[in-house]
């Protein structure tokens, strides 16, 4: 692999609360190289959001990002740049788009005047040049003439053609890095797949690198080349996106896999990963998936797992690694022994 | 006064200008443009704005209405009823009470409008500054003001003039203006704190916008909406206020003439010289009335929620 373009090591962001710290972001670290698109996988709580938001700093105090955690851009350390040589990266060299494109656009200025804002912001461009430039990237985004919606309201848009604003205004300055936060959540599936073609396609147009947040696996598998899991704000694997799906090695992972609907596979209940991330303020000492993982035995409540070298390119934070054979279901488990067996029966994973 | 003279006559133009304006459909109204059809629709305040105008109008003309100035002396008879030379009747010394009360237009209308821009300033920028700034600085800034309000304005202006003395109209109009933000600057606080929250103004922090910028740029023209509410609101507030010092003796000092002053001459016998007060006191209650109408009726207009109501 090349330099990478970013490359975030032991980043810890909390947040105080009544029932102490909320460790949202508890030690992560990832690179992306340049031209990457890199897919970011949780449930909701699991600190996805938090991590995109330190990397551009945008965590609202009382949130802070903990001493010791260090996100080198372009070979530069963001942390320690001040708020002004801040600004300049946030829009310009790195760019964000949101997952509610209503609401990530301010309701009484132009689309237009909105996208051109990036411009005035980072360039001297004159009011005009921006204008100009704002038509031509609403183009690029394959909205439909340009000229005439640039002077629309969000308000006047339909839930697509905000998103591509957005992506608009992201890319109004050819960013290296794009962070895509749930970018296609909000939208219908059919909208939600020209999105992606979108990102694709400009991607490819302005080599840029993809942080792209998620939930939806499908939405990896169709986007991304490498994958980090994220589970109860620590990284729980890492993988090239075939080998995540085809051998899939955290049992979180799996959990996530499994639920997932599949074509040609007759189901009577979608699979569910029983119970839910535990809260932030409160993670479970050892392996934090234990309470919900149906191969969880003694060594998981007493030993934090380390992220455990799978093969090439393929990093998993569970002591299985160690002990393989610990994978077969122990008798009177949880019957989540089903999983990734393809057999057809229902794969239940509710007690 | 000649400043004024150019100044009202701009106003009421210019008020008279969005009054009567043709709007043609546009493509794509903003919401400005949403709001004034919506006002426009709204009878009781266009009828408020056109009686504004007319008194701004009315009263910017006063020289060339009257042929008596408001303070020439002893050209009647004093303490006259109403007659065809003098309608409104003359006060003790002679005065002409018509041409009293236009000049007195002349001062109150421009004492509150004025008043009120200069607090509506000063409020958006507290509240703005406290809105934005960190949780401790906007605590500080904020019980400053819950203590200055905990004083009845009248009070408060009681207390400075007091010690002022006999205050020029622009003094007035310092007082006037630097007493009555707190309420605007808490209102503006409350908006751009919940503005915080919108993603669209962590959108506009992620793009690289400065602080300034995201406070003129994206906050304020969002907050603007309940401050011309609040401004309208006040200009008929003002005028009630600038009347009641005007009544103590604390206003405008005579011989210039104000609404507030003029019932102050004819209060040592009000039964006896009604026209003194109820001359005077129309056009107070009509500007207040009005102004209230229409704020009323802006409120509604600009209010967010009422889109496709009416």
């Amino acid at each position: 692999m090349s330099e990478p373009l970013l490359s975030v090591r032991d980043l810890r962001t909390t947040f105080p609360t009544p029932a102490g710290p909320a460790r949202a972001v508890d030690g992560v670290s990832f690179d992306i190289a340049p031209r990457e698109t890199v897919g970011l996988v949780g449930e909701s709580g699991c600190g996805k959001s938090v991590t995109s938001l330190s990397i551009l700093r945008l965590i609202q105090p009382p949130g802070r990002i903990e001493t010791g955690s260090r996100i080198a851009f372009e070979g530069q350390e963001l942390l320690s740049l001040d708020e002004r040589r801040m600004r300049a990266i946030r829009g310009a060299r790195i760019a964000m788009i949101f997952q509610e494109p209503m609401a990530a656009l301010n309701p009484v200025f132009t689309v237009g005047d909105q996208i051109a804002e990036v411009a005035r912001v980072h360039t001297d461009a004159s009011r005009r040049e921006a204008w100009s430039r704002a038509v031509e990237m609403m183009r690029l985004t394959g909205i439909s003439d340009p000229g005439e919606r640039a002077r629309q309201y969000p308000h006047e848009l339909s839930g697509g053609m905000r998103q591509r604003v957005m992506i608009a205004m992201a890319l109004m300055m050819n960013p290296p890095l794009l962070i895509a936060d749930e970018p296609t959540t909000a939208l219908d599936v059919t909208i939600q797949a020209q999105i992606l073609e979108l990102l694709r396609e400009l991607q490819q147009r302005v080599g840029m690198s993809i942080l792209l947040i998620t939930h939806d696996l499908g939405v990896i598998a169709e986007t991304a080349s490498r994958v980090l899991v994220m589970y109860a704000g620590e990284i729980v694997e890492e993988a090239a996106v075939r080998r995540l799906f085809d051998a899939p090695h955290h049992p979180y992972t799996e959990g996530l896999l499994a639920a997932v609907p599949r074509l040609g596979e007759a189901r009577e209940r979608l699979a569910v990963i029983p119970g839910t991330v535990p809260p932030a303020t409160d993670w479970p000492t050892g392996c934090r998936f234990r309470d919900r993982c149906p191969y969880a035995w003694d060594r998981c409540a007493a030993e934090h797992p380390p992220l455990y070298r799978i093969g090439e390119g393929q990093w998993s934070r569970c002591h299985l690694a160690e002990e393989p054979e610990r994978r077969e279901p122990q008798s009177g488990s949880r019957g989540a022994g089903v999983l990734g067996s393809g057999s057809g029966d229902p794969a239940t994973l509710s007690n | 006064m000649a400043v004024w003279l150019s100044a009202g006559l701009l106003i009421a133009a210019a008020c008279v200008a969005v009054a009567r304006w043709n709007a043609a459909p546009v493509p794509h109204p903003g919401p400005w443009r949403i709001a004034l059809a919506r006002f426009r629709a709204h009878g009781p305040a266009m009828a408020s704005v056109y009686l504004l105008i007319a008194l701004l109008v009315l009263t910017t003309l006063a020289p060339w209405l009257v042929s008596y100035g408001p303070t020439d002396t002893l050209i009647a008879p004093s303490e006259q009823p109403p007659t065809l030379a003098h309608p409104f009747g003359t006060d003790f010394a002679g005065r002409d009470v018509l041409s009293r009360v236009l000049y007195g237009g002349l001062v109150s209308l421009p004492v509150a409008l004025l008043s009120v821009l200069l607090s509506a300033t000063i409020g958006t920028a507290y509240g703005a500054t406290s809105g934005l700034a960190s949780e401790r600085v906007d605590g500080v800034m904020m019980r400053l003001i819950d203590a200055i309000l905990a004083i009845p304005r009248l009070f408060l202006l009681i207390a400075v003039l007091a010690i002022w003395g006999s205050p020029s109209v622009p003094t007035l109009i310092l007082l006037l203006g630097t007493t009555g933000w707190f309420g605007v600057s808490r209102l503006v606080r409350a908006e751009v704190r919940a503005l915080r929250g919108e993603e669209w103004m962590v959108a506009a922090d992620a793009l690289g916008a400065s602080r300034r910028r995201m406070l003129w740029r994206h906050a304020l023209p969002n907050v603007l909406s309940p401050v011309i509410v609040a401004a309208t609101l006040g200009v008929g507030h003002i005028v009630l206020l600038e009347a009641a010092l005007g009544y103590l003796g604390l206003g405008v000092q005579p011989p210039t003439p104000s609404w507030g002053n003029i019932i102050q001459d004819g209060a040592q016998s009000v039964f006896a010289v009604w026209w003194m007060f109820v001359f005077p006191g129309l056009a107070i209650v009509l500007t207040a009335i009005s102004f209230n109408v229409a704020g009323d009726a802006l409120r509604d207009a600009l209010d967010p929620r009422q889109v496709g109501r009416r």
